[in-house]
């Protein structure tokens, strides 16, 4: 891929960039110049603003690849999703660091950022957004109070280590 | 000094594995190497995780968890030994993936395992001659040991980053510094895969003179004593050698207590100390003293007499994941699997 | 505007054609299908060629001329055109072919459909058709093809409750179907437990749940309806044809279970023809992949919303069904040459329509509608035709 072509999208794939409608306030993701959605489609040309996405959302489908695209060999099987952020527009991408057994429609997740592929050995890398659980581990649920841990015993630590 | 730490954060990647599963693959005892080290397991990147990936998670956590605005950023430095590529900047990437481009400065540092204390003093500078508002100083590496070797037992990856400013400073930084000579214990030349070390050389000459001297000078310069101290964190290639050099110098193990993260976690070399102390500043309260001494081969040790102050109360810490939970979780991989990950494997072209 | 009917229609065989060229075989479709039009190559007014990539297949862009002049027509000048539209290149190309009939510029046409896939390594392939999908926001993001599908499948069962022995179940009956068709890719047939159990490609998909990547070539002959009989026995009016489109990524779309291309296509193809599902005999739909069928099934208008599967996996569709879905075996086992599947589909209906489709034979067909999708539905077009009486 030329490196140009990548390069220009870097404000989307590394930060969410999105626009949105300034007539009926609909968020785009990727950017767009003209609202899809209102029914004054050429009076929006001009009214799109940009709009920064959260990155939080919930999975609406997804899929365990196993049959990777080009430069996602090493990552077989990876789990590819439909992600729906609370802003509203939906986005393509990865559900990284969970068990593809976990993943389930309605699964919380936010953006990650993450290398996309690498263009060989002596290629450029790209860099771009995943998505990880949301939800932290069950040890961190609840407030954070004043936290008093207790330093692991070294076989009491690599049970947990490992968990 | 006006300037001090104002939010900080801590990245390790997901995966482990222990020296036991290395020294099966090589016929080694590993779970007396581990023992040895003081290495209960250490973390091993996804192969989509690199020093780019690592430095921006730790920092996109350390603005949240600030409230900062990533445009008053005036300068980013990224220490490591393990940037992605040789030549274009890690920092670059890192600045636009948190959206502080581009009225900044960035460059990446070198200096073995000491490039992210290094970062941290430029940015004191930079910020205390009030030339910038706030300058980000970020320890990651994505170590490695050449398969086999000693290090491939502890070399593992994550990062931190420290925002550096002078306007509600958690953590003063009440002076800093440094001890330098020329010392070859720990080198990887141009071009080379896997850096090659000298072994026992590494111990005595190298890390533990540079480590004692720069602490005993940072204590010298600000009339303290071990005593003083409610929190001390020293750069830790593993689990040993911080706990022997503060028993040397006087502290005890309370005091070594969180910003020890090497058992769990292994050597994140430019990481490793910065993790101690986010560690550490999980943990802290206010007006509570951190002796940090940062160490990197060829060789220097950076000195910090750091105190939180009040703000550290109301620091809302509660953005991002806590250092605790990097050290007490992660998922175990086989060899096969993390020779896979870290690209041990000589692949077929395709 | 007037009407336009199929006149001839000519066929490769579909499959790995290790030792034929691009330019053979679309040659050999095209002659084929002018020789059973029985029409002189000086009564041509042009060509309309469907390919979906061959600049990244086989290196070569410029392809419709180039078929022109092999086959012996470049003499003349004729006006030749590509058309590409992912998958549905072919049904494309037949719209254009069919425009220009009607309106009249010209009066006969040959409309082709080629795609050469098996001069490039298979994951070269399917990288390549993967740009039938948003390269920028879906493909670089570690989407596939059938990775696309499959989202759209587990969404289906999460909504629906479609199973996976009804996907499966698609799979089966183009094998069977396919079995009968000495022009398929397969002619094997496959078991429930076969196409459940077979590798994953990307889950709930797995291997007998893709189409393959083919090779091959189709063609037929257009030409006013008002002297067809000059050229055959049994002309087949081109009752209507319809393009609908919808956006390139399927991420952008409301409704993940439903092609709204179709949907829209395959209502204003019924309107034009003035018929209704129901009228329809035989039907060749998109099966790049099991759920492809099921959501055909149901965009098209014979199944409601949701109800593919079970009605799939009871007969419905089967040989004598209402309609009889993919006679020739679809995409599934006939192939799937991307640009030639569009095309192949309307010289499948053509041999139906005029009771010449042998043992597999929908008995009394006189209505058929061919569904021919690009991507993951950016494009959709849907074909009516009709034995003229």
């Amino acid at each position: 891929m030329s490196i140009a072509r990548f390069w220009r999208e870097t404000p989307r794939r590394y930060n969410l960039g999105g626009s949105k409608c300034g007539n009926c306030n609909t968020v785009y993701f990727p950017p767009r110049l003209v609202c899809p959605t209102c029914p004054q489609h050429r009076a929006t040309i001009e009214k799109m603003v940009p709009f920064q996405l959260s990155g939080e959302g919930e999975v609406v489908s997804f899929t365990v690849v196993q049959d990777a695209a080009e430069g996602f060999e090493m990552q077989v099987p990876y789990v590819l999703a439909l992600v729906r952020t609370v802003e509203g527009p939906v986005l393509t991408g990865q559900v990284v660091d969970v068990e593809p057994k976990d993943v389930a429609i309605g699964l919380k997740v936010k953006a990650t950022f993450r290398k996309l592929r690498e263009e060989g050995k002596a290629g450029v890398i790209h860099y771009g957004y995943k998505f990880t659980p949301a939800a932290a581990p069950a040890s961190a649920a609840g407030p954070r109070g004043p936290v008093e841990p207790v330093r692991p015993t070294e076989a009491t630590a690599r049970d947990r280590a490992v968990a | 000094m006006k300037a001090g730490i104002v939010s900080y954060g801590a990245y390790v990647p997901r995966y482990r594995i222990t020296p036991t599963e290395i020294g099966r693959v090589w016929g080694v005892d590993g779970e007396g190497m581990g023992q040895g080290l003081n290495v209960i397991c250490k973390s091993v990147p996804a192969p989509d995780e690199d020093t780019i990936t690592i430095s921006t998670e730790a920092l996109r956590t350390a603005l949240i968890r600030g409230a900062i605005d990533p445009q008053a950023i005036g300068a980013i430095y990224v220490g490591s030994e393990s940037h992605p590529y040789a030549v274009k900047p890690t920092a670059t990437v890192v600045a636009q993936a948190v959206g502080a481009t581009p009225n900044l400065t960035a460059a990446d540092f070198e200096f073995a395992c000491k490039a992210g204390t290094a970062a941290i003093q430029t940015c004191l500078g930079m910020v205390g001659a009030e030339m910038i508002r706030y300058g980000v100083a970020i320890g990651t590496d994505t170590s490695q040991g050449a398969p086999g070797d000693a290090l491939e037992y502890s070399a593992s990856a994550g990062g931190a980053a420290l925002v550096i400013g002078r306007d509600r400073v958690i953590c003063r930084v009440n002076r800093t510094v440094s001890y330098t000579t020329d010392t070859p214990d720990f080198w990887r030349r141009e071009g080379q895969k896997y850096p090659s070390h000298g072994g026992r050389f590494t111990g005595e000459p190298a890390y533990f003179r540079h480590v004692t001297e720069c602490a005993k000078a940072m204590m010298d310069a600000v009339g303290a004593s071990p005593k003083d101290y409610q929190h001390v964190v020293f750069h830790q290639p593993n689990g040993k050698f911080p706990q022997r050099v503060g028993r040397q110098l006087g502290f005890n193990d309370a005091q070594m207590r969180y910003g020890l993260v090497t058992p769990f976690i292994g050597n994140t070399y430019s990481g490793a100390a910065l993790i101690g102390l986010a560690n550490v500043l999980d943990h802290a309260g206010p007006g509570e003293r951190i002796l940090m001494v940062g160490y990197g081969s060829g060789a220097g040790s950076d000195g910090f007499d750091l105190e939180t102050t009040t703000e550290i109360a109301t620091f809302d810490r509660s953005f991002g994941r806590p250092v605790q939970e990097y050290l007490d979780q992660g998922v175990e991989l086989p060899y096969a699997v993390y020779a896979k990950f870290r690209g041990k494997i000589h692949m077929g072209e395709t | 505007m007037r009407d336009v009917a199929v006149l001839g229609v000519g066929q490769t065989k579909f499959g790995e054609l290790w030792d034929r060229s691009f330019r053979e075989i679309g040659i050999e479709a095209g002659l084929q299908a002018l020789v059973d039009a029985k029409l002189s190559s000086a009564d041509l007014g042009g060509l309309f060629l469907g390919n979906m990539a061959s600049g990244s297949l086989i290196d070569q862009e410029h392809i419709a001329p180039l078929i022109l002049d092999y086959a012996g027509l470049s003499g003349r000048h004729l006006p030749s055109v590509r058309v590409e539209g992912g998958g549905a290149s072919g049904a494309l190309a037949l719209h254009q072919g069919y425009l220009a009939v009607a309106s009249g510029l010209y009066d006969f046409v040959v409309v082709g459909g080629a795609e050469k896939l098996t001069d490039v390594p298979d994951a070269t392939a399917a990288q390549i058709t993967s740009s039938a999908a948003d390269h920028e926001w879906e493909v670089v993001f570690g989407a596939t093809l059938p990775a696309l599908w499959a989202l759209m499948a587990r969404r289906h069962m999460h909504l629906f409750g479609t199973t996976r022995e009804q996907l499966a179940s698609v799979a089966v009956h183009a094998h069977a179907m396919g079995a009968k068709n000495p022009n398929a890719h397969y002619r094997n047939k496959l078991s429930l437990e076969q196409v459940m159990n077979a590798g994953p490609v990307a889950e709930p998909l797995g291997v007998f749940d893709c189409a393959p990547l083919s090779d091959g070539a189709a063609a037929v002959v257009l030409g006013p309806l008002e002297t067809a009989r000059e050229h055959t026995d049994t002309p087949i009016k081109i009752a209507a044809s319809q393009v609908a489109c919808d956006t390139l990524a399927l991420q952008h779309r409301d409704d993940f279970t439903t092609l709204g291309s179709t949907v829209v296509a395959a209502r204003r193809a019924f309107q034009r023809a003035r018929r209704a599902p129901a009228d329809v005999h035989v039907a060749e739909v998109h099966d790049a992949y099991t759920i492809s069928a099921l959501l055909a099934l149901e965009d098209l208008g014979f199944v409601e919303k949701g109800a593919a599967g079970p009605a799939f996996a009871s007969g419905r569709f089967g040989p004598g069904g209402t309609p009889t879905v993919n006679p020739s075996g679809g995409l599934k086992a006939q192939g799937q040459p991307f640009g030639a599947v569009g095309v192949a589909q309307v010289v499948e209906l053509v041999r139906q329509l005029r009771g010449e489709a042998k043992e597999r034979q929908v008995s009394g067909a006189s209505l058929g509608l061919a569904h021919n999708v690009g991507g993951t539905g950016a494009t959709s077009v849907v074909t009516l035709l009709e034995r003229a009486n």
